[in-house]
């Protein structure tokens, strides 16, 4: 139970966060190249295009994250936020 | 007397039994009540099945259709898991309150006229607010009275539309309806607050989370999915909603995104995952209504799945924020095995409930060339790895060791977890075995090489995207203002303004009568040629003597004003 465990442990180990990494951005291209083999048969005429499905994934996901950073500015608040207006309801 | 008896009177008297016995025969109870109305539920037919006069009407407590058996169905196996995993920790009377929240939530499936359910749909707004308390912190408390108040509010809105349609059309039937008037339009506002959906979306955020680890299990279930199957029932094809659901889609990643509570994230996440189903009914055709109600199904599951393995963090740490956890995978494999199963359901991965179910709706959204709610359908998918099926697991099972080396989970709330997640994948596996229960007649394929290629893509990608980005994620102390800061802050502002506007001139006209009166009593004085002094500047109205004089003449003047007004 001591500390020293967990820095040991095989999973938070620099080498396998780089094995990690490396096997992903396999799987990655992976999915991508495959669609050459494979056809994606599309509805709305856009997503036909050649992985569409990974850069609009990709895209979608900066531009939430981007809104919701924006959003952070003008709405986060400290948690005591709401304790200080009610302790005199 | 009705000749059948409803499935939800009998998870009804099991609430009650729970409240009655002890010991083992109260686990009995909670682990056989839930599996004997789930015998029930398969036993009710399809068509009405039992009807009773109420007032002058002819009630239908129980009236069967597939749609009806499905929704039923998850919430019967939902009280059960939910039973199983918290018999053991959970205080009995919060149990008592699930069990009759969630007959409440039965008895709405197999209501066949209003009446029925808007009193079932009470009996849920009561109960619920109770499992809320059941969080016994003084947060819990605070947040279940906003519940209470949000949720009676909405039953109102809902009571003041049955009785127009009912007063209007004179029938109390359930049936198809377009909001075309006042009375629909306050039905389907009583409905979608419920739903969870804009601008009274805070209510769910604010409450779910404040329960106790074992109530939030409960909560997720019922309240917000009721309220999807009375939309398939009422509104189907109502246009207005399939933008009122990609509102809640986008609206449920932002917050879930900004959120540090582990809880609050997956509550944002339903209000999320409703917003699909919102949609799905406002697309409206067969195909869009099946996957709402194979969504709805879906989801109970992998969302309760969700919320046990937060719940497990949280009984067994106390901790609840993405800043004090992380790294629990080294002690709790399987917790963080069951929350990655349900994230990676939530995200619709291929193989997972999520994907053949979600993809329906995709899929009935490209079929009726609806290309904008198609495309951002599929960012939303984008966006739910992004913020539950990522976010969740990463900042609470891994991202930094918080040092914390907790206890996995006890033995009942690993089984409970276990068994959800052989559902998750069940569905994900074999979906045609499901399928066979929807409401229509499927004919959707999920896995074609195309499909599966194309998710793939989107979901992997959004993954390199939050590994990418993961600076920008650090999460902080602090909480987002939802829209509930209008009820606990700017209305409560307004009531304070007024009230000390209302202070000043009740003031400012006790000071003019209080002259009034000194003037009129210095008068009679003068006339009595009294010589009593007036006393000035007395603390208060009422904690002010009066000379005799003076109350001897006002009793003279209310006299004499009764005496005339007897005669006149």
């Amino acid at each position: 139970m001591s500390k020293s465990n967990s820095d040991n442990h095989w999973l938070v180990r620099p080498k396998t966060i780089r094995l990690l990494w490396v096997t992903m951005a396999v799987v990655l291209a992976l999915t991508v190249f495959a669609q050459l083999f494979i056809k994606v048969k599309g509805y709305v005429g856009v997503d036909s295009w050649f992985a569409f499905g990974a850069y609009y994934g990709f895209l979608s996901c900066v531009a939430m994250v981007l809104l919701a950073k924006l959003l952070g500015l003008f709405l986060k608040r400290s948690e005591q936020y709401y304790d200080e207006r009610e302790d005199n309801a | 007397m009705p000749e059948y008896l409803p499935p939800a009177l009998i998870l009804l008297a099991g609430a009650l039994l729970i409240g009655i016995l002890r010991g083992h025969l109260r686990t009995a109870v909670v682990l056989i009540s839930p599996l004997v109305t789930l015998w029930a539920v398969w036993q009710v037919p399809d068509g009405v099945v039992a009807t009773m006069p109420f007032l002058d009407y002819i009630i239908e407590p129980v009236e069967g259709s597939p749609l009806r058996r499905l929704f039923a169905t998850v919430f019967a196996g939902m009280v059960f898991a939910g039973g199983l995993y918290a018999y053991r920790q959970a205080r009995w009377y919060e149990l008592a309150a699930a069990y009759a929240y969630a007959a409440g939530a039965i008895g709405v499936c197999f209501a066949g006229d209003l009446i029925t359910m808007f009193l079932y749909w009470e009996l849920m707004a009561l109960f619920s607010t109770i499992v809320v308390w059941c969080g016994n912190t003084p947060g819990a408390r605070a947040a279940g009275i906003r519940y209470a108040v949000m949720h009676l509010l909405g039953g109102i809105i809902l009571k003041v539309g049955i009785e127009g349609v009912v007063v209007h059309t004179g029938s109390i039937d359930l049936q198809p309806m377009q909001a075309t008037n006042f009375d629909t339009w306050m039905i389907l506002t009583g409905i979608l607050i419920n739903a969870a959906a804009p601008p009274i979306s805070a209510w769910l955020a604010d409450a779910y989370p404040e329960s106790s680890p074992t109530g939030s299990v409960f909560l997720s279930a019922f309240t917000t999915k009721t309220a999807v199957l009375a939309l398939i029932m009422l509104f189907p094809g109502e246009s207005i909603l399939i933008w009122i659901g990609l509102f809640m889609v986008m609206y449920g990643i932002i917050y879930a995104l900004l959120e540090n509570d582990a809880r609050r994230i997956l509550a944002y996440s339903i209000v999320n995952q409703v917003g699909f189903m919102v949609c799905a009914v406002g697309i409206g055709t067969e195909m869009a209504l099946n996957g709402a109600a194979a969504h709805a199904f879906a989801h109970i599951i992998y969302k309760a799945l969700l919320f046990m393995s937060a719940g497990v963090v949280i009984y067994r740490t106390g901790k609840h924020k993405c800043t004090e956890l992380g790294g629990l995978f080294r002690t709790m494999p399987l917790t963080a095995f069951c929350g990655i199963i349900g994230a990676l359901a939530i995200s619709g991965v291929p193989l997972t409930s999520g994907f053949t179910t979600k993809t329906m709706i995709s899929q009935a959204a490209a079929n009726q060339e609806l290309v904008a709610v198609y495309l951002l359908l599929a960012a939303a998918s984008a966006g739910v790895f992004l913020h539950a099926g990522i976010k969740f697991p990463w900042f609470v099972f891994y991202q930094r060791d918080s040092g914390l080396r907790p206890k996995d989970a006890p033995w009942n709330m690993g089984a409970a977890m276990l068994l959800l997640v052989a559902l998750c994948i069940g569905i994900g596996v074999f979906p045609n075995l499901f399928y066979q229960y929807l409401p229509y007649p499927v004919d959707y394929e999920p896995y074609t090489a195309g499909k599966v290629l194309f998710y793939l893509q989107l979901l992997l990608f959004s993954g390199l995207a939050f590994f990418l980005l993961l600076p920008l994620m650090r999460r902080t102390e602090t909480i987002s203002l939802d829209t509930d800061w209008i009820w606990r802050v700017l209305i409560f502002r307004i009531i304070q303004k007024l009230s000390q506007t209302g202070a000043a001139i009740s003031r400012a006209t006790s000071q003019v009568v209080n002259n009034a009166i000194d003037s009129v009593h210095e008068k009679a004085n003068h006339h009595l040629n009294s010589e009593a002094p007036l006393k000035e500047k007395e603390p208060g109205l009422l904690a002010r003597s009066r000379p005799i004089g003076r109350t001897a003449l006002w009793i003279a003047v209310l006299l004499t004003g009764y005496v005339l007004a007897y005669y006149f």
